[in-house]
């Protein structure tokens, strides 16, 4: 049995959680820059992904000045391996094709919205302003893979079939995001940050409504693959993820612009 | 360059500043964008505080290096630059001449509609959106339904 959590190292697990999941996405998104189907989509997907790592550097920076021992964001994105990752397995899938990358943005953007208008109400300064900061961002993000959902799912028979395909696959790697544990008991009682299981109803409305209009079917199934956030166990995708995206630092370990 | 003998009063800082073009738009200054959040003498030191426009602009860098440059031009040697990002930026401190600036250069100056109230190049209001995302992280991409240019519309954040 493993030592309580000290407040820190919980702050610390928070911030990585929060960091890790807007830096892979923020890769995931960036490997369709010159590959999206039209020119606008592929502005708009590179876009994204420089906010989601734009954010990074703030939740990753805040994080290596948590833990206290001289890491920075980068040291933190570049020099861990996948065991000592906290992002959601959502955020970790591959892209797929054009219609699952944008149904995972819509979940994902729908969960983090919700969580950041929380966390700009957090006891810790310095996530309410990374919070106000980010949420001005992401319900653009939102704004945008919402109303791309509902353009494919009410398309087109094929970009329906797309879509509905691309739900049943990622439906379950969408509890992960309320289920809770010690860190996030410790970060409720401090009033850092919301309880995640609190956040589902919101959630649900939010997405039902959408999902609604794009006449998208959502599975009748709670089953949900967890593992990412508590970092026990990803899946083989973001290894090789990692491969790509730290390769430099691997390679010509300390390399710097 | 000149070396500075008595401290430059902030009004002065904030002409000097006012002369820095914004990178990636540079009919604009960095004033005018509202990024310069503050500038204040502590001792002999000068503290700029800058805010970025998004998060993930890669502009930021930029701006830091033409800021301690122009500064430094000046005499200065004593800079130091402070990253604010609270309160986050927003679009309403744009300064009006840089949103006349802005027009004159052809993209449209945000709104708090949401979107822009005319065509920067023939004034038209029968504008249409092609992209919510543009060029840059801080632009839209829409066009003109009368004289059928595309132009860039500053996002209103």
């Amino acid at each position: 049995m493993a030592a309580p959590l000290t407040d820190n190292e919980a702050l610390f697990q928070f911030l990585l959680r929060m960091g890790d999941n807007t830096l892979i996405l923020g890769h995931r998104v960036s490997e369709w820059c010159g590959h999206a189907p039209v020119l606008e989509e592929d502005i708009a997907l590179a876009n994204t992904a420089l906010d989601l790592i734009g954010q990074t550097q703030m939740w990753l920076g805040l994080a290596g000045e948590v833990q206290g021992e001289g890491k920075s964001a980068d040291d933190l994105a570049f020099l861990r391996d996948v065991w000592d990752f906290r992002n959601l397995l959502l955020v970790e899938v591959p892209n797929e094709d054009f219609g699952r990358t944008l149904m995972r943005q819509f979940l994902f953007d729908a969960w983090h919205s919700i969580q950041l208008g929380h966390l700009m109400k957090s006891s810790d300064d310095r996530i309410a302003a990374i919070a106000a900061k980010t949420s001005k961002e992401v319900t653009y993000h939102l704004e945008r893979s919402a109303d791309t959902v509902v353009g494919l799912g009410d398309g087109t028979a094929q970009s329906h079939d797309f879509m509905q395909t691309a739900l049943d696959y990622l439906w379950p790697y969408v509890g992960e995001m309320f289920t809770s544990d010690p860190v996030d008991a410790a970060m409720v009682k401090a009033g850092i940050a919301p309880d995640p299981a609190s956040l589902r109803a919101d959630y649900d409305v939010l997405i039902k409504r959408v999902l609604t209009e794009a006449t998208l079917t959502i599975p009748d199934s709670d089953f949900a693959h967890k593992g990412g956030r508590t970092g026990a166990m990803h899946t083989e995708h973001l290894g090789h993820l990692l491969t790509h995206m730290q390769w430099l630092q691997r390679a010509y370990p300390g390399a710097s612009w | 360059m000149s070396q500075v003998t008595t401290q430059p009063s902030v009004d002065q800082i904030w002409e000097w500043l006012d002369a820095v073009p914004d990178p990636e738009i540079p009919v604009i200054s960095l004033v005018d964008l509202g990024i310069i959040r503050g500038v204040e003498w502590q001792g002999g030191t000068l503290v700029v505080s800058v805010t970025p426009t998004y998060s993930g602009c890669p502009a930021t860098a930029i701006i830091n290096l033409d800021i301690e440059t122009a500064l430094r031009d000046h005499g200065l040697d004593k800079i130091q630059l402070k990253t604010q990002i609270a309160p986050p930026w927003t679009t309403d401190w744009m300064s009006e001449k840089g949103r006349a600036k802005l027009e004159e250069f052809g993209i449209a100056p945000p709104q708090a509609a949401g979107g822009p109230e005319r065509c920067p190049n023939c004034q038209s209001k029968n504008v249409t959106r092609v992209s919510q995302f543009g060029s840059t992280p801080c632009k839209a991409h829409w066009r003109c339904q009368d004289c059928l240019e595309p132009f860039d519309y500053f996002k209103c954040i």
